[in-house]
């Protein structure tokens, strides 16, 4: 059965190393949900997040694959601990007339913030798991949608447990 | 005192001790092949074609088991050398590709003869580096050299930009270098091989299947060592063939699509399977169903852990080099009394025999025409068994691997996981210059053998007598094999039309060649041509055109749903 799992990569911060990842997914017929990448404290390493769908076979390959690149320096499947996992979605609505008060409570409601403010437009800046983000999307009328951005999740294990060199 | 990166590049190759580089000029490696020209220590391998230089320097590799290196210029020059590169990383061989690139500056501006070399050979090599700056260069190439060599080996190609080669830096060449990414597991888990000892040991119906991994491993001795230790039987892939002397009556052919119907049978049919440097492929496990409806456990060396559990799933998986695992293995089975359930073995090999009784290998060796069978086990004859022999991509091809016995190691060469037609002659020169007194033959068709026909060429220039073998049907032949079995005999674009006179084509290049058309001129015309010590002999045998290879595993079908040549 294909289950939702979140992997995390330490890999060198070097040119083309999100190619190679990216690359290996597609030619091994991977699914790729989502994929953040960006430099760690020690500025010659990236953590990348990985969100992908597979059965326990599959994201076991995949495991493996990506620690056979030679740029990967650890890779660790969240799921096989408990995780937070968090994801960052901006979206411009709709705030006009009465809509403007709905708006703000909304976004209240689902611990947004207001980043930005035009005379017809808020830009609600919300950060939870992705369950919580599509929720929000789901109690606005979709007609005050205008745009939305998310950065696909990111995910670090709970307690003592560390990925780190 | 500060040299330029062309310079930088010639000296690496030198520090590394290459010996060939096979390669092509091209505008963005003058300046190196300015620094080829002013030494003499690496010697430069002047091919017709980029494809033909990778495949040269993977024959050189397979044959000798160092390093291949091949030299190419921007553009064409790497895309023409794709198709060697990812006949090189299929089968796992150790090479260095170097290829020229656009000046740094030009790099994104669709220059002249410019490609995103590093980008179109990512998914088809081990590593590649492209260099930015002459500092960094002979340290990437150091780190080329050594992820090439070591863990799985594999192709790497070093992408150099014209500029870096003018640019100027003091050289050192690192005597070593450490990744801290890369640090490939060579030592076998030792309560995983004390578990593999004690399965090994419970077996009624053990079997040990092994691959190309024995030989880049050089565990040809352990292995030997270990099917004496048991007793029992063995089989290999086509890319294992000669790690264990095919001679030998523990050995049971070759197995998968093309192998033995006693060799498949004890595959399908084992209790305990030890896999030793092989991957399961498609071509070897046929139906993956089919293969796991019965019951056995697998125990499974590998040096590469993605290649365990990847097809079939693995009940003791042991990641290390082979040579040292099965050292640990034959030593932990010497310390132990217990020999084994002797009697269930003895009922195993009473089977085996059964099937082995089959023969199924028998050809009509009354033909008036020439059976291309014929040709191969003239040819091992009369070597003595002891050439080096590379092969193109076909039915000659699986000829070769069926009726020539390899009895050791490194002595069969041939594109096995991409299956690349024109690989042979290109390959057999690797090895020639690599063992200029040994015997190499190249087993080929009419078909492979025009992919590179050009290399005839590189042969005259540097003197290397090979044994071109063409089992000449007129036919490329698996391909009109399968249109006969599973497309109604519908021969879609499967004839070869306009042939060459090979003869005249082979002496137009400088050679000898000879046409054989009846069985009784077979064994003669070989003795001639090998006693041509000095001389390519290009022997087109016309054979056979419907010949076919048995037996046969069909595609999707189980091992064990063999057609064999007396069901037809």
């Amino acid at each position: 059965m294909a289950t939702r799992h979140i992997i995390s990569v330490l890999l060198e911060n070097e040119a083309g190393a999100l190619s190679r990842v990216s690359g290996l997914f597609s030619a091994r017929g991977y699914n790729i949900e989502s994929l953040t990448v960006a430099p760690t404290e020690d500025a010659t390493m990236s953590r990348m997040t990985i969100v992908t769908r597979g059965t326990e076979e599959v994201v076991e390959q995949i495991v493996k694959q990506l620690n056979k690149l030679i740029e990967v320096v650890k890779v660790l499947d969240l799921n096989e601990g408990s995780h937070i996992e968090r994801e960052l979605m901006l979206v411009k609505v709709k705030a006009e007339g009465k809509l403007r008060e709905e708006m703000k409570r909304m976004s209240d409601i689902f611990r947004g913030r207001i980043i930005d403010v035009a005379d017809s437009t808020y830009t609600i800046e919300l950060t939870g798991n992705g369950v919580k983000l599509d929720a929000f999307l789901e109690a606005l009328d979709p007609s005050a949608i205008l745009e939305t951005v998310r950065t696909g999740a990111c995910g670090i294990g709970r307690g003592e447990r560390v990925l780190k060199v | 005192m500060e040299i330029t990166g062309a310079e930088i590049t010639v000296r690496c190759l030198q520090e590394e001790g290459v010996e060939f580089a096979f390669g092509y000029p091209g505008g963005a490696v003058l300046y190196i092949y300015d620094e080829i020209f002013k030494q003499n220590k690496v010697k430069h391998v002047l091919v017709r074609h980029e494809q033909a230089a990778v495949h040269a320097a993977d024959g050189y590799a397979r044959a000798t088991g160092r390093v291949g290196v091949a030299l190419v210029t921007s553009g064409p020059g790497a895309t023409n050398a794709v198709t060697g590169i990812a006949t090189a990383y299929m089968d796992s061989i150790p090479m260095v590709i170097l290829s020229g690139q656009v000046p740094t500056p030009a790099i994104g501006l669709d220059a002249f003869q410019e490609v995103d070399t590093v980008g179109i050979t990512r998914p088809c090599v081990k590593h590649n580096f492209l260099v930015k700056d002459v500092k960094d260069l002979a340290v990437t190439i150091k780190k080329a050299f050594h992820i090439a060599a070591t863990g799985r080996p594999g192709p790497v190609l070093v992408d150099i930009p014209k500029d870096i080669t003018t640019h100027l830096t003091a050289f050192e060449y690192p005597k070593s270098v450490t990744l801290r990414s890369y640090n490939p597991v060579t030592v076998g888990h030792p309560m995983q091989i004390k578990k593999a000892v004690k399965l090994l040991l419970s077996a009624k119906r053990p079997f040990v299947y092994t691959g190309g991994g024995v030989i880049l491993s050089e565990a040809s001795g352990q292995l030997n060592k270990l099917i004496k230790l048991l007793g029992v039987p063995c089989t290999s892939t086509l890319m294992g063939l000669g790690a264990y002397p095919e001679t030998d009556r523990q050995f049971l052919g070759m197995l998968g699509m093309h192998g033995t119907y006693e060799a498949n049978m004890a595959m399908q049919h084992c209790d305990v399977l030890l896999a030793v440097g092989a991957r399961f492929d498609d071509r070897v496990i046929g139906n993956t169903e089919h293969f796991n409806s019965e019951k056995r456990q697998i125990i499974h060396i590998d040096i590469d852990p993605s290649s365990i559990s990847k097809r079939v799933k693995v009940d003791v998986p042991i990641v290390g080099s082979v040579a040292q695992v099965l050292d640990e293995l034959i030593k932990q089975l010497q310390a132990t009394k217990d020999r084994g359930d002797q009697a269930a073995l003895k009922t195993w090999w009473t089977q085996i025999e059964l099937w082995r009784s089959k023969d199924c290998m028998k050809y009509d060796r009354s033909s008036k025409i020439i059976k291309p069978q014929y040709v191969v086990e003239k040819l091992y004859e009369v070597t003595k068994g002891d050439a080096y022999v590379t092969s193109d991509v076909g039915q000659h091809q699986m000829w070769a691997a069926q009726y020539y016995k390899f009895d050791k190691p490194r002595r069969w060469i041939n594109s096995g996981g991409l299956g690349t037609m024109g690989f042979g002659l290109p390959a057999a020169m690797g090895v020639k210059l690599a063992f200029p007194k040994a015997n190499v033959a190249c087993i080929t068709g009419e078909a492979s053998i025009q992919m590179c026909i050009q290399e005839l060429s590189t042969c005259k220039q540097y003197h290397l007598p090979l044994k071109i073998i063409n089992l000449n049907n007129r036919y490329m032949g698996m391909v009109r094999q399968w249109q006969q079995f599973f497309h109604g005999n519908r021969y879609s674009e499967s004839y070869m039309d306009a042939l060459p006179d090979f003869v005249k084509l082979a002496e137009a290049y400088g050679h000898v060649g000879m046409r054989i058309e009846k069985p009784s001129d077979v064994e003669g015309a070989l003795k001639e041509a090998f006693k041509l010590k000095d001389q390519l002999v290009f022997m087109d045998f016309l054979t056979d055109q419907t010949e076919n290879v048995f037996p046969m595993v069909p595609g999707g079908k189980g091992l064990s749903e063999m057609i064999l040549a007396e069901d037809l």
